[in-house]
């Protein structure tokens, strides 16, 4: 039955490596996800050093490798394509990822697609859920932006003008001197804190047309942290519900703009909460249906990137091994989407 | 009055026409927020109910139409201002001439001039916010979001929300309306000052994350 099933089906591995997770997901051309494996690199202090999350992931590479092919029960033989994250991100992990997708495809000479990556969090997001044209907030630690679909590419409407939501969460926590830990990363922690806050302390709140401003916000609490004077679940609660209301004051006047009828939240924060339930309140208020990426997809995966690079190869799109070079700052508004309607 | 009804339902307020002491006026109303804290949430709408009039009619002394403001109803927050019968110029650009959409760029880039030699920032410059009326003058609506500055940041930041404005809606001809926009601005403002924005707008641009240009 498998076997035979595997000679009708077609496969794609995708690496995503843009940052601190280096992760492998294999998926059918159908959408079905059949492995998503990923190793998470926790630095012991401060945020993310490019070099040591680079090591990371040339160390853990083989083992998640092997693993997503045992659990997917498919072989290297039997995929079809190669994905993988070429931008934006971390140059040395990015690179890490890229040279392993090169090995692969010149290897089982097989051809090799680059996934724009935040065009990767939005397409999963959409399989996922069901969404077919969202107004998509997509949230992480190193991204916030609106887009919405429009004649051939996902448009931004709005973003940060300076640090992502996500960084500004995660800088806030080390500053606090909390610490995360595999399965509980900072924003979960900053989470668990503002649960228990009551009293809302007054920090800046900046929405520029659809934009948000992001770092005068965290200055603000990083400041009133030093003071001593408030208490850590109040500072974490005034901080989240700003900087939530920001980011969805700004989702809701893209909303309003577009006229679509569904929104979706992606990206590594989505899985918070209260972010949640303020998106899903916009939603409402617009007649849009909420949709929120399930939270094994929200961090940066590989099933992201097989399934955006099926996406793309499936309407004749590829990456010639010469031209696969990684592209840091590669805005999702400057990749053409055929797939798209 | 009469019933009111709901022309149009923004992000943060509800316009509604209606009949008021014989003329059609418009009431904008800025809504409670379920989604953010009632504190904060009346912060907000208390704040932008009673600067925006104030920038609307300081907006006027500058040389930039914008409605005439009848009454500010702080504790509801509302406004009721004069309605002004045009199009929005959002859709006006879609159909217009190369040549209209080219004149039309640079009368915007002029207005924008006006307002911010007067230190007046808009905060939302976008298509949307602003109507032709019907003998071609441009009327700038919406000031909820500016606020009352000279400095060369807040001005960029201004220009460079109304170019992603007419990247994200009017993509096909973003990059000519844009430049026309700022030959308007350039001749309000000065060449010298006007190319110092420009280099503040690529330095804006660079800021955020991911921008092609921006070096490592």
């Amino acid at each position: 039955m498998r076997k035979n099933k595997q000679t009708i089906e077609r496969y794609c591995l995708g690496i995503e490596s843009t940052a601190d997770d280096f992760s492998v997901g294999i998926s059918t051309f159908k959408g079905e996800t059949l492995a998503n494996i990923i190793s998470a690199y926790i630095p012991a202090e401060g945020g993310i050093h490019p070099r040591e999350a680079a090591r990371h992931h040339a160390e853990v590479a083989s083992k998640v490798l092997e693993e997503a092919f045992t659990k997917s029960t498919i072989k290297p033989q039997n995929l079809s394509i190669i994905a993988f994250s070429q931008g934006p991100g971390l140059g040395p992990c990015l690179r890490t990822g890229a040279t392993i997708a090169r090995a692969l495809a010149s290897y089982l000479n097989i051809p090799l697609v680059g996934v724009n990556h935040c065009i990767a969090h939005i397409e999963i997001g959409k399989l996922k859920t069901g969404a077919k044209d969202p107004v998509t907030l997509y949230v992480s630690g190193g991204n916030t932006i609106v887009a919405a679909f429009d004649s051939g590419r996902y448009r931004v409407f709005g973003e940060t003008l300076d640090i992502a939501l996500g960084n500004c969460l995660d800088v806030f926590a080390r500053e606090a001197g909390l610490h995360q830990k595999k399965g509980m990363p900072f924003g979960a922690v900053i989470e668990r804190f503002a649960a228990k806050g009551k009293n809302l302390i007054a920090m800046p709140y900046t929405v520029k047309g659809m934009d948000a401003s992001l770092s005068g916000l965290l200055t603000a609490a990083v400041t009133l942290l030093k003071k001593g004077e408030y208490k850590l679940e109040d500072l974490c609660y005034s901080l989240q519900e700003t900087a939530f209301s920001m980011v969805t004051e700004v989702t809701e006047r893209a909303l309003a703009h577009t006229e679509k009828k569904e929104v979706l939240l992606t990206g590594g924060v989505a899985a918070n909460k209260r972010l949640q339930s303020m998106i899903r309140a916009i939603a409402d208020e617009h007649d849009a249906k909420f949709n929120v990426v399930p939270s094994e997809f929200a961090i940066d995966n590989g099933a992201m990137t097989a399934w955006t690079g099926i996406l793309a190869y499936t309407h004749g799109l590829s990456t010639p091994i010469a031209e696969s070079f990684v592209k840091l700052r590669w805005r999702l508004d400057e990749v053409e989407v055929p797939w798209v309607r | 009055m009469k019933q009111p009804s709901l022309i149009k339902k923004g992000a943060e307020a509800s316009l509604y026409l209606v009949d008021w002491h014989d003329r059609k006026v418009i009431m904008k109303k800025r809504l409670t927020k379920k989604y953010r804290p009632s504190k904060l949430d009346e912060n907000i709408r208390t704040y932008r109910t009673i600067h925006e009039p104030q920038l609307m009619h300081e907006a006027k002394r500058a040389g930039v139409s914008t409605p005439t403001i009848f009454l500010v109803d702080v504790r509801n927050s509302t406004i009721v201002m004069e309605f002004i019968t045009g199009k929005q110029v959002k859709q006006f650009l879609t159909e217009a001439s190369k040549k209209d959409r080219q004149l039309l760029c640079f009368q915007i880039g002029e207005l924008i001039g006006k307002l911010h030699k007067k230190g007046i920032i808009h905060g939302d410059l976008t298509t949307s916010n602003m109507i032709l009326d019907s003998e071609r003058k441009i009327f700038i609506v919406d000031f909820g979001l500016g606020e009352k500055t000279s400095e060369l940041e807040a001005r960029g930041v201004d220009l460079h929300l109304m170019k992603r404005a007419l990247q994200s809606t009017h993509f096909r001809f973003a990059e000519e309306c844009f430049g026309a926009v700022m030959e308007g601005y350039s001749e309000i403002i000065g060449n010298e000052k006007a190319k110092e924005i420009l280099e503040k707008i690529k330095e804006i641009e660079r800021r955020g994350r991911y921008v092609a240009e921006r070096k490592a």
